[in-house]
């Protein structure tokens, strides 16, 4: 009966501790750095796009709401004729960012994206795409892999030698 | 002249009744509608969140949006329940509920009946109320209904003697069954004082009659969906909302008006003092269901007969013995 009481007075006494709501639209949360929020399309450091429409994003996603074409620029540059997301089926889970080999595919701390209309949860490449390198502000796919594109010949990657003739060793 | 005092007798003795009838109706059911939102807002005062405060100031238009959500909803019967005893169950605890308020007095003068067997007419009228919940159960043919009704049924059991016995104590000492008498007989001392064991009873009896936390096994929702209520929605599920709110306000009138000196204090009106108390108790009502966790029924049972009911006895006798004793 006294810890009945007892009980009691404590719950009373909550009326003047300090309440952990935070009031969302007014105050905002705040949201660690990993958070897996709204994907973006993030480009390298010189501002061309870093997808490479691999596909593995679409094929590793659990829900399949990523959907894509690959094409492929004079140069021998890959890179996604379009690249959609349908953000209502979307679970973030990530997978899609544990995939790209390119860092391409991002997720931000972003989480109000709501709409009134479900048709407007489907982002095309101009919505995903933003103009700077996301997470990995210094990494360049493009520069590290031995791929020739415009501007970068073989061998002319970073901590890559020049293509050896393997004619010359038998010589 | 005469003419005049006839007219001035019919307003006496017609429209004022009917006027403090209107009054009380609608001020009842507008305490027990605003109760839902004072019970979250306290409940969430308490457990350091906030509770509704997004309609109007302080979230004061939750009320409305309550009432008319819940009026607006679908008013639908299962096909699988018994149709007649579906529809008639939920009417039960509000008519029963309300018309305990028809002998409570407000004030000195406010009061709709003023009934020789007030007290008794109430606890019969919130026994009634038990026919609600076991028979929402039964009609609704399914399980976990049914096991509310049956936990209701155990459960009145199990509170309703020591109930009525807790309160004869009251009785014995105010030597009337008029709620006004009783009021009128705490003039020195509030029962509360020569009462007090009474008092702790009928608290726990009050707790199991209006079936809240600890006692709303019937209901109790992390075990039986929602219990006896499980089928209903729409205002059928809203009217047994009002009447468990309703009960609560009955309960802890009674309370103020046996235990501790009902309309009388200094200064306020009687009015002011009546709902002052009342308001107290409906607080520690929800302030308990924000505290207490539920026991099984069986523990309710055992709680009400081997401890509750000989404690109630021996109150009585107690107190019997005295009322003798001083030769009233």
């Amino acid at each position: 009966m006294l810890a009945l009481i007892k009980g009691l007075w404590t719950i009373f006494l909550h009326t003047f501790r300090k309440r952990e709501t935070i009031l969302y639209p007014e105050e905002k949360p705040s949201i660690p750095p990993r958070w897996r929020g709204r994907i973006i399309l993030a480009r390298d450091p010189d501002g061309e796009e870093r997808c490479v429409a691999c596909y593995l994003c679409a094929a590793v996603c659990p829900v399949d709401c990523i959907a894509l074409q690959a094409a492929e620029d004079e140069h021998g540059r890959r890179y996604p004729e379009f690249f959609r997301i349908n953000f209502s089926r979307c679970i973030f889970c990530g997978f899609c960012e544990e995939a790209c080999p390119t860092y391409a595919i991002q997720l931000t701390n972003d989480f109000e994206m709501c709409e009134y209309d479900r048709t407007n949860l489907v982002y095309e490449k101009e919505h995903l795409l933003i103009s700077g390198p996301g997470k990995y502000p210094d990494y360049n796919f493009y520069r590290v892999s031995g791929l020739a594109i415009k501007g970068k010949g073989k061998g002319e990657a970073e901590n890559e030698k020049p293509p050896s003739d393997p004619r010359s060793l038998t010589l | 002249m005469p003419e005049r005092s006839l007219i001035s007798r019919v307003m006496y003795e017609l429209i004022r009744p009917v006027l403090i009838i209107f009054g009380v109706l609608v001020a009842v059911l507008t305490v027990a509608a605003g109760l839902i939102y004072v019970e979250r807002r306290l409940l969430g005062l308490w457990q350091d969140r906030y509770g509704p405060n997004r309609a109007g100031p302080f979230g004061l238009l939750q009320v409305l949006a309550d009432v008319i959500k819940i009026i607006s909803k679908e008013d639908w019967v299962p096909p699988f329940a018994d149709r007649p005893v579906f529809i008639l169950a939920p009417t039960i605890i509000v008519s029963t509920v309300l018309l305990s308020f028809a002998v409570i007095p407000f004030s000195p003068t406010i009061h709709i009946v003023d009934l020789n067997v007030g007290l008794l007419f109430v606890l019969g009228m919130s026994s009634c109320g038990v026919y609600s919940v076991a028979l929402a159960g039964w009609a609704s043919n399914s399980k976990y209904s049914l096991f509310g009704g049956l936990r209701a049924a155990a459960q009145m059991l199990g509170y309703e003697v020591f109930m009525g016995l807790s309160l004869m104590g009251v009785v014995m000492l105010a030597g009337s069954f008029n709620l006004r008498e009783i009021v009128e007989a705490q003039d020195r001392v509030w029962f509360c004082a020569t009462q007090f064991p009474g008092l702790v009873i009928f608290l726990v009896a009050g707790f199991a009659e209006a079936r809240r936390i600890p006692f709303d096994i019937p209901e109790a929702e992390n075990e039986l969906v929602a219990g006896y209520h499980t089928e209903y929605s729409g205002m059928k599920f809203g009217m047994f909302f009002v009447g468990e709110y309703l009960g609560i306000v009955l309960i802890s009138l009674l309370i103020a008006i046996l235990f501790f000196g009902g309309w009388s204090g200094p200064l306020l009106p009687p009015l002011a003092w009546l709902a002052l108390k009342t308001g107290f108790f409906i607080v520690l009502f929800i302030l308990a269901r924000g505290t207490f966790p539920r026991p099984r029924y069986d523990q309710l049972l055992a709680f009400g007969w081997k401890a509750m009911l000989p404690l109630a006895l021996i109150n009585l006798a107690v107190t019997g013995g005295m009322v003798l004793a001083s030769g009233s």
